[in-house]
């Protein structure tokens, strides 16, 4: 078990890879910033768990709580608040959630952030990145609405609970679907199950070889999954907020950036509620970056980019063990 | 029986799913960047056979399910049961026309197969992978042919029909792979 778990060859085309990403942002004036992987704070989303140590010198003479970063979201946004301008960052998050064949709980993650760039100047930088660094042919664009349109038959944003619930009777007989009461939820697993797979893929084609997947990106996404987005302002029901599919894998998620302090601490205070009725424990609220905020984010957009998953499509890895040197069981 | 949770799924497990024993085939984590994870899970139902595919919220636990695999010697069948005896303790087990299934035409006595059971009762039966038996029916072959050009029909004391080369005949004992019911060759008597 010593060995790695990908090939010396592999990561000598990984190193190169990633050259060539540092390369693309120089190319452009954004430079390289590193922030903290161990932080005093981390995010209230119910959906994401950090791994939590403990810190024994504080000069305090307390014991405190530190944790390893699941993005550097956060601190980059001080960096911006600070005047930092066009920022990119190449380091290891983590998140403490199962292992699988696109998930390794410590993972590469590229993150940069644009001043002056609303969400669609952010996907039209990142479509060339793709095209530049993995070969990709230029990419597709589709509101979330019109991706459940085209390969659902139904409106998200119209539908309830109990209309979706008979739609996805459709699609499986699993009886937790049906007693789940969260339609963000039901809405996730349509779009991961029978959306997902599909996004981008040209299937009519005479021969295997000539079938061909063409990245996508997805935006509007629902305002109930806004995360750090802002709200669009022409259409309340959805927000600023994108993510990128490509050979079935979910690859980056964006957002025009939320600059403001109250909505942010609203929502904050909205995930924290989410995580007590799901019986998990509540996070404290990053007071750095409200504080940040209060004085003043640049007007920006920022996108994450999972590094590990983009070498793997690029060379047709199977596994995410053959992207890494050391996967989460040799690390 | 204990139970799972989604975290322990792994092909091989074997779980209590619609009230049946089930065999995990394959394992999907899907997790969505900022969103609910679920398991996509590939599984085989062991009684009936039937694969089919299930999805779990991540975190959530599923009742385990006793089944375990025996190695024992096919003996004999009285029409209604099979028969079969761990060669080590001679205890004898029974399994029904259900269980056997499509084994039962690469049932040879003294053979050592595998036996599925669930709370101790059979529920399946896998043969060894090469079987060998004797054929009792096929048409003459032609002089010369060696190689086979397609072959012919043989049927085998237990009734299984399989393709062999034109110069087998009736009487020979050949090798047979019970996964795809292919000839492998005539067996030295």
């Amino acid at each position: 078990m010593w060995q790695p778990t990908a090939s010396i060859e592999t990561l000598k085309n990984r190193a190169l890879f990633i050259a060539s990403i540092r390369q693309f942002f120089t190319a452009r004036g954004v430079w390289e910033v590193e922030t903290p992987i161990l932080s005093n704070n981390t995010i209230t989303d119910l959906h994401l768990d950090a791994f939590e140590t403990q810190f024994d010198f504080d000069t305090n003479g307390q014991a405190k709580s530190v944790f390893l970063q699941t993005s550097p979201e956060f601190a980059m946004k001080r960096l911006l608040a600070a005047g930092s301008g066009a920022i990119f960052q190449i380091n290891k998050a983590f998140r403490h959630e199962a292992a699988g064949r696109f998930h390794n709980p410590e993972f590469t993650m590229l993150e940069w952030y644009r001043p002056g760039f609303d969400d669609q100047q952010l996907m039209a930088e990142l479509d060339e990145l793709m095209q530049l660094t993995v070969d990709a042919k230029p990419a597709l664009y589709l509101s979330y609405q019109q991706a459940f349109i085209n390969y659902l038959s139904f409106d998200p944003l119209t539908t309830n609970l109990e209309q979706l619930k008979l739609i996805i009777a459709e699609h499986s007989n699993d009886e937790w679907l049906q007693q789940e009461s969260n339609p963000d939820t039901l809405l996730q697993w349509l779009f991961s199950m029978k959306i997902e797979p599909v996004l981008g893929y040209k299937e009519q084609a005479y021969e295997e070889k000539d079938k061909q997947w063409t990245p996508c990106f997805i935006y509007n996404f629902p305002a109930s999954q806004a995360s750090l987005a802002k709200i669009n302002q022409q259409d309340k029901r959805v927000a600023h907020r994108f993510e990128l599919y490509y050979q079935g894998v979910e690859l980056a998620n964006g957002f025009y950036e939320l600059q403001d302090k109250a909505e942010q601490q609203k929502r904050f205070e909205n995930d924290n509620q989410l995580r007590a009725q799901a019986g998990l424990t509540q996070k404290p609220v990053d007071e750095n970056l409200l504080s940040a905020l209060e004085s003043g984010l640049p007007d920006c957009a920022g996108v994450a980019v999972g590094i590990d998953r983009l070498f793997m499509l690029k060379y047709n890895l199977t596994h995410i063990n053959q992207a890494i040197a050391f996967d989460v069981n040799r690390a | 029986m204990a139970s799972f949770s989604t975290n322990q799924f792994k092909a091989g497990l074997k779980l209590m799913i619609d009230g049946e024993p089930c065999n995990i085939l394959e394992n999907e984590i899907v997790k969505p960047g900022k969103g609910q994870a679920f398991n996509r899970v590939k599984i085989r139902k062991l009684v009936s056979g039937k694969v089919l595919e299930k999805t779990f919220k991540s975190g959530e636990s599923v009742e385990g399910a006793d089944v375990m695999d025996i190695e024992l010697a096919y003996l004999y069948s009285d029409g209604e049961f099979w028969h079969f005896m761990n060669n080590e303790t001679f205890e004898q087990v029974a399994a029904d026309e259900k269980a056997v299934a499509d084994a039962v035409k690469w049932l040879v006595e003294n053979d050592v197969c595998t036996l599925t059971l669930w709370n101790n009762n059979p529920i399946a039966v896998s043969p060894p992978n090469f079987v060998e038996l004797e054929i009792t029916e096929t048409d003459p072959g032609l002089k010369g042919d060696t190689a086979g050009t397609g072959g012919k029909p043989a049927t085998l004391t237990t009734g299984a029909v399989v393709r062999v080369p034109l110069f087998v005949q009736i009487g020979e004992v050949i090798k047979v792979d019970t996964r795809t019911g292919d000839y492998v060759g005539r067996v030295q008597k």
